[in-house]
């Protein structure tokens, strides 16, 4: 009898154990079977993020922090391993799809969770990094918007979020990178709803922007480095977008962009121009890069992506590949640096940029070229 | 303030300025298989021109797109000042650009628009994600080239126009030795972000290059959808 009952058990935990090791191999087939290189509706972006979730509970987790206008979910990914002394985690906050159509942004932030799930475990120094920051990942923030440059072939060029028209107007949406509080409505909006820059009726009217303050606000003692992706014209700026104010670490801001931009021309050849948004492109307020500054975040950029204007918000889908690869070369750079200062003491910026780089680019070049089916 | 004397060659004004040559570029060179795009700023100057506007001198490398092949040009954008609208005059010279060969295949393509059965027609080059069936490439070169004569005359120091999408090109029937076509391009003006809507009627053959005959630019549409019915 005991023997029966013994045998059992040992049956039910095998396929217990079968099964749950079977659903963690779908969570990473399918998150392997998820083309990066193609541009996904929301469905699917949603749909991922669960996979990924399941599919590598020990590094990620989600949170909902926020509802859309129109009342969708405003969705990250949470990324980072236990610290094994227990020491308090940093924090690094990746933001994409602000703007509706700057497809290549949402499909960036995809391509940067699915390399760190792929490499954590192989790349000590990426290991190390996820044991003291944890990496908060919004592949989409204006999630009304991206869905509306889905709906159809006239509706892809949507920049602003769906808001409803203001009174006495017909015009949806609010440029939602005007809405920051940060100088709000001081230079570079228009205060006509019809505009592509219309900044809303007042600094953090728009939910997706109020959830992105709510929530880092909460952090920001924490967060050290605040990265936002837009396409297109392959910058990198750094605050403020207001031509009369300057960062206090405006010149560590530079080095560190510039850093940034060179690892991002090793991998495919392309520039990227590092400045404020004042030198290289146009004055603005309200910008969430601006806001992350102005609370405190120490470190924080505005990633425009490929490319100078052949295609703009075009990207061809054969692009994304080559522009991801560039643009987590980037970010990693600027990560790694921002991680170093802090928890390497006496290590130098520019010392640390090349060996962390170097290593970096190194297990990057050496999984790419092994062929990791993506 | 306008930056006036040596320039910045990567912020905004000689990059902008550098824009207006390449639209210059594509208006006078550009053809289905001869694409310009501005690569790099070397250097560039600024001075006001008294009664006249403002002059920009640049350095600048040049890449024709579809040969993959670079140059330096000089050039000179003069921005006028003063009463209406007027659209920046532009010098520039580059000995390369014209001597690159594509008559053979220029050729090929003009008697393909001359002979085909029906007239060709297409639309979203490019489409959602940014896909442009090889077939349709030399008429988006040519809306291209026919939307750098718009760009060109609406630049101004305040703008960066760059053609986002070409909504449809149809080809029209003529009498004569052109090719004629009829087009509705957005194009994508950077420092506001908006789309702006052109209809462009143009011609084409190999030993006039691309001519634009008519430019409207259609009301701004909001959504492209009904508003709300407040009836």
């Amino acid at each position: 009898m005991e023997k029966k009952t013994l045998t059992l058990w040992v049956l039910s935990l095998f396929l217990l154990v079968l099964k749950t090791s079977n659903s963690l191999e779908e969570g990473l087939e399918s998150t392997r079977m998820h083309d990066y290189a193609k541009y996904h509706p929301m469905e699917e972006i949603y749909t991922w993020m669960e996979e990924v979730e399941r599919g590598n509970p020990e590094l990620v987790s989600s949170a909902v922090y926020g509802r859309t206008y129109e009342g969708s979910n405003i969705t990250l990914l949470k990324l980072g391993l236990e610290n094994p002394e227990g020491k308090e985690k940093k924090v690094i906050w990746v933001d994409c799809g602000i703007h509706a159509r700057e497809w290549i942004a949402p499909a960036f932030c995809q391509w940067f969770v699915k390399e760190i799930v792929h490499s954590y475990k192989t790349n000590k120094k990426l290991e190390q990094m996820l044991q003291n920051l944890d990496v908060y990942v919004t592949p989409v923030v204006n999630v009304d918007g991206y869905i509306f440059t889905w709906a159809n072939e006239s509706t892809r060029l949507w920049r602003k979020s769906r808001s409803d028209p203001p009174p006495n107007s017909s015009c949806y949406g609010v440029d939602l990178n005007r809405n920051f509080n940060a100088n709000w409505g001081t230079v570079g909006v228009s205060f006509d709803s019809c505009q592509n820059n219309y900044c809303g009726k007042a600094a953090g009217s728009e939910p997706e922007a109020k959830a992105v303050m709510d929530f880092v606000g909460k952090m920001v003692n924490q967060t050290l480095c605040f990265l936002t992706i837009h396409s297109a014209g392959q910058l990198i700026l750094l605050p403020y977008g207001h031509p009369q104010i300057t960062a206090p670490n405006y010149d560590e801001l530079v080095a560190v962009g510039e850093a940034a931009a060179a690892e991002m021309k090793n991998v495919h050849g392309m520039g990227y121009t590092v400045g404020t948004s004042p030198q290289i492109l146009y004055a603005n307020s309200g910008s969430s890069r601006d806001w992350a500054r102005l609370i405190g975040i120490p470190f924080s950029y505005t990633f425009e992506l490929r490319d100078k204007g052949e295609f703009s918000h075009l990207l061809p889908e054969e692009q994304i590949q080559p522009a991801c690869e560039e643009a987590y070369a980037g970010a990693l750079s600027i990560i790694a640096n921002v991680h170093d200062k802090t928890f390497n003491s006496g290590t130098r910026p520019n010392a640390a940029v090349s060996g962390v780089a170097m290593g970096i680019l190194t297990i990057m070049v050496v999984s790419f070229t092994a062929g990791v089916k993506v | 303030m306008m930056a006036t004397g040596e320039l910045n060659p990567n912020h905004y004004p000689a990059q902008r300025a550098a824009k207006v040559v390449q639209h210059y570029l594509n208006t006078r060179y550009g053809s289905p298989y001869r694409l310009l795009g501005l690569q790099r700023v070397h250097s560039g100057n600024a001075e006001d021109v008294e009664d006249s506007g403002r002059k920009y001198q640049l350095e600048i490398s040049v890449q024709e797109m579809i040969g993959n092949t670079t140059e330096k040009c000089s050039a000179e954008v003069l921005f006028p000042r003063g009463e209406g609208q007027r659209s920046p005059q532009v010098q520039a010279s580059c000995e390369q650009l014209l001597k690159v060969n594509n008559t053979a295949q220029e050729e090929a393509l003009y008697k393909l628009f001359k002979t085909n059965q029906s007239l060709l027609s297409a639309q979203n080059l490019p489409d959602s994600y940014g896909h442009i069936e090889p077939d349709m490439k030399p008429l988006w070169h040519l809306s291209i080239v026919a939307s750098s004569a718009v760009m060109l005359n609406e630049s101004t120091e305040n703008t960066l126009y760059n053609m986002a999408q070409v909504a449809n090109i149809t080809q029209l029937a003529t009498e004569n030795d052109q090719v004629k076509f009829d087009c509705h391009v957005l194009l994508h003006e950077m420092v506001s972000q908006e789309i702006i809507h052109w209809k462009l009627l143009f011609t084409w053959s190999p030993p006039e290059g691309v001519k634009v005959l008519q430019m409207e630019q259609l009301p701004h549409c909001h959504d492209c959808e009904k508003p709300p019915n407040t009836n």
